[in-house]
């Protein structure tokens, strides 16, 4: 059987890095083949030259036999190879089929396009409305848009960048059947995740990047995931270690907290109650955008909430009070958005360290900024949690993703919080960095501080919480013991999507 | 075709050389202009960037003018390059000047003929306050209703002239001036006057305080935390609401400096170089101190040169004016030319041109 997509010595290189460097392999017909690697690897820039958005240094490709080098995405769809990216390129305010005809080369008229999305959606059970509106979808329903606007061009390849990264349990099931039957239909689809246990359910080979280069292939199946993490990382992982202790007292207590999102696609809080105790990591799980961002700003100060004995601070109403003024008593937060939200891009190192660390490291004094006290204090951090950068007055927008975020994580921890809030602590961050995070966080609960971890990673909520909780649709469930709560438990505590089945 | 792709990092000499390149552009692009005009190019710029403060025949009028014109655009640029930092833009500092203008001024003539040394500082406090409260308004309609502070304090500008007018021409008209629209002259009222501290040097007292502000914003901006948190606030303001910044506060700060400081230098210049409240008395400067705050980059230490600069354009101007007569708008175009320049290498500094290709990412 001939390849349907056959790479060889695919060389891209950008100014100071080598993004791949003579990468090959092929692709059968039919095959459903797993790319991994760690942030960075090299996995985006590969799919990007098969896609035509980047263009090889070196390095041919041939598809069906032929040469192929697409100049652009449109050559690339022609070609008949289709992309479902990781964000998403839709338009809130058209129509599930508007969104669909704007990303077609001649789309039909509108009748026949509707007749279409239901067949194929249908078909592949991949369940959609065609006149809802897109700003009403849940993430995953998005995502079924997206799948079947590439569908509807009938692909023979399939690339699906982090699919299942908005997903809950249930819904990722779906996918995977979706893709299965594509598979056996003969459509090739090439998967990108770091979520191992997806790989080894769904992927006949793996091809293993690390740091531009082809290091491994393996059959998924005949792995595990510990030892496919460590191909892609190169070396062994450090597995931090849960200690349960036992809790002392609610430091941080919300009572019956409602809260209207400011954000008009928001999802506004309802009746939020849970205590987080002294020495607790308390997992908040659930689909991004179902209230997480206002959850973070209630409890960093950013948005005020009344009444103020919604939120407690050790038994006083913190409701009134903003962020300095919380800091001061010793909730500190780390928010989702690194660059932007948690860190002032274009600003220094330093600058960032002195952004929230002011008040609590005593960084000025009649106002005047403390030079050398803010340098010591972001010296602190970079040693203590493995920043690396150059130096203390690099702009935090050079940093990677997973240095800046130890950076983010670590300001917080070296004060000393006694509730220390975080929202998805290792999104976007390598293997290594993300394992190094998670026993810092884990090393500050057992030094008796409350933490409040929020993840759309379901594995990492096991690994490090205490109790877990699901966020849907803005109200908490009750937090139950992560000790003995399955997967598919929580799934069914996420809600979401309906599930059908196919 | 083309499209503009962002430099990892712009190079710093670039950045201070910025200004000094748009100065040499604007002297090539102006002698072009005056070459049209069927002027001698060369000596029409020698005359603005050169005679005022070397030519023996006039140096010893238009030198003392240089600290005269400069003080008020450096003060009100000061207090601009706050908000300008932070993402407020308050364009209507003209109107700020105009108005503590007015408030100083009127709080000394309602003391005329009494004398005393309180009354000079009064005025200087009203006429900080006359500038601090106008740019309020523009300042309350963002916090409580988002309007756009562009467009308010840009018209808050007009409404100040007309209401200058009606001053001169009502409670305000000096009763010796033969019913022209003009308040009584502050040089006849030793009180309220704004002299020359030492003669024929041009130096009067808003040209100390500007020096002393100069300073003070050096330090805020520098070294202070308040500094730091206008600053975030323009770069990233999620992060600076993170990091506890108010952003109301913060408009209010930022729109209230710099209408105070406009307020104050609206004194200093009615009380001693304008010499009376007039419907000629608005000369621009508080527009021209917004090319000033973006020539010195938003930087104390930038603005004061910048502000130097733009003086000298301005009195060069004139001369070129008497003994060239060039058109009064040449000298203005002049002006624009400058900022315009100024933006245009920036950009080339911060981004570089590119054939637009496909398959750049």
């Amino acid at each position: 059987m001939t390849a349907l997509l056959s790479l060889s010595g695919l060389t891209k290189a950008y100014p100071g890095v080598i993004a791949n460097d003579n990468v090959s392999f092929d692709i059968d017909p039919g095959e459903i083949h797993a790319l991994l690697g760690e942030n960075g690897a090299g996995k985006s820039t590969l799919v990007k030259m098969i896609y035509g958005l980047v263009r090889p240094d070196n390095g041919t490709m041939m598809l069906h036999g032929e040469p192929y080098a697409p100049p652009e995405p449109r050559a690339a769809r022609a070609s008949g190879v289709a992309m479902v990216f990781q964000h998403f390129s839709l338009f809130d305010a058209l129509t599930v089929a508007e969104n669909i005809a704007l990303g077609m080369e001649d789309a039909p008229d509108t009748a026949d396009l509707t007749q279409r999305i239901i067949e194929v959606s249908g078909k592949y059970g991949l369940t959609i409305d065609p006149f809802r509106m897109v700003g009403d979808l849940s993430a995953g329903e998005r995502q079924r848009v997206e799948i079947v606007r590439c569908l509807l061009q009938n692909p023979n390849m399939l690339i699906m960048d982090e699919p299942t990264s908005v997903l809950t349990p249930q819904e990722v099931e779906v996918l995977f059947k979706t893709l299965r039957q594509l598979s056996s239909e003969g459509t090739s689809i090439l998967y990108i995740s770091h979520k191992l246990d997806e790989i080894k359910a769904l992927c006949e080979h793996a091809t293993i990047l690390r740091r531009g280069k082809v290091v491994g292939t393996c059959i998924p199946k005949n792995e595990t995931a510990k030892s496919m993490a460590e191909m892609m990382v190169g070396s062994k992982l450090r597995t931090p270690k849960k200690h349960y202790t036992r809790h002392g007292a609610a430091l941080l207590e919300l009572h019956n907290l409602w809260l209207k999102s400011k954000d008009p696609f928001g999802t506004s809080l309802k009746e939020i109650t849970f205590n987080l105790h002294e020495g607790e990591v308390l997992g908040v799980g659930g689909v991004a955008g179902n209230g997480q961002d206002e959850l973070m700003l209630a409890i960093s100060g950013e948005e005020l909430t009344t009444p103020t004995h919604a939120i407690q601070f050790k038994g006083e109403d913190i409701g009134n009070l903003g962020p300095n003024a919380r800091r001061e008593r010793g909730l500190l937060t780390a928010p989702e958005e690194r660059l932007g939200h948690a860190a002032a891009p274009d600003m220094s190192l330093s600058e960032n360290a002195f952004l929230t660390g002011a008040m609590r490291q005593d960084l000025t004094s009649n106002g005047i900024i403390k030079t050398a006290a803010t340098k010591q204090f972001t010296s602190e951090i970079i040693e203590q949690f493995d920043v690396r950068t150059p130096s203390t007055e690099n702009a935090a927008r050079s940093l990677s993703g997973g240095n800046l975020q130890k950076f983010v994580i670590g300001r917080e921890i070296l004060q000393k919080p006694e509730v220390f809030a975080v929202n998805q602590p290792t999104w976007g961050v390598d293997a290594a960095a993300a394992a190094d995070i998670r026993h810092a966080i884990l090393e500050l609960a057992k030094n008796g501080a409350a933490v409040l971890v929020i993840s759309q990673d379901l594995d990492e909520l096991m690994e490090i919480s205490d109790n877990i909780a699901i966020l849907s649709e803005g109200t908490l469930s009750a937090p139950r013991p992560a000790q003995g709560i399955t997967i598919e438990q929580i799934g069914l505590m996420m809600g979401g999507t309906e599930v059908e089945h196919v | 075709m083309f499209k503009l792709e962002r430099r990892p990092s712009p190079s710093n000499a670039m950045v201070i050389l910025t200004p000094v390149l748009a100065v040499v552009l604007t002297m090539i692009a102006g002698g072009i202009l005056f070459a049209i005009l069927g002027k001698n190019p060369f000596e029409a710029i020698r005359i603005i960037f050169w005679d005022p403060l070397f030519n023996e025949t006039v140096a010893s009028y238009t030198r003392p003018q240089l600290l005269v014109k400069a003080a008020p655009l450096i003060t009100i640029a000061l207090g601009l390059s706050f908000g300008y930092r932070a993402n407020i833009w308050n364009i209507g500092a003209e109107g700020q000047f105009i108005m503590g203008a007015v408030a100083g001024g009127a709080v000394g003539l309602a003391f005329y003929p009494a004398e005393s040394v309180l009354i000079f500082p009064l005025m200087v406090l009203a006429g900080a306050a006359g500038g601090f409260f106008w740019a309020m308004i523009p300042a309350f309609l963002k916090i409580k209703f988002n309007a756009n502070e562009i467009l308010v304090s840009l018209m808050l500008v007009y409404v100040a002239i007309n209401f200058l007018g009606a001053m001169v021409t009502g409670p305000l008209r000096s009763p010796v001036g033969m019913n022209f629209p003009v308040s009584r002259n502050f040089n006849e009222y030793p009180s309220a006057y704004n002299g020359e501290l030492i003669t024929n040097t041009g130096l009067h007292l808003g040209v100390l305080v500007t020096l002393a502000a100069v300073i003070v914003a050096y330090i805020l901006l520098k070294h202070h935390i308040f500094g730091f948190q206008v600053r975030t606030a323009g770069q990233s303001p999620r992060a600076a609401k993170f990091s506890g910044v108010n952003p109301n506060i913060t408009v209010a700060i930022c729109l209230g400096i710099s209408g105070g400081l406009a307020g104050m230098a609206g004194l200093f210049e009615v009380t001693g170089p304008a010499g009376k409240l007039s419907t000629n008395f608005p000369l621009g400067y508080g527009f021209t101190a917004i090319i000033v705050a973006f020539l010195g980059r938003l930087n104390p230490i930038g603005i004061l040169f910048a502000g130097l600069l733009m003086a000298l354009t301005y009195i060069g101007g004139e001369l070129a004016q008497f003994q060239l007569s060039v058109p009064a708008a040449s000298i203005q175009v002049f002006q624009g030319m400058l900022l315009f320049f100024m933006l245009a290498v920036d950009i080339l500094v911060n981004f570089r041109i590119r054939l637009a290709q496909k398959e750049v990412a």
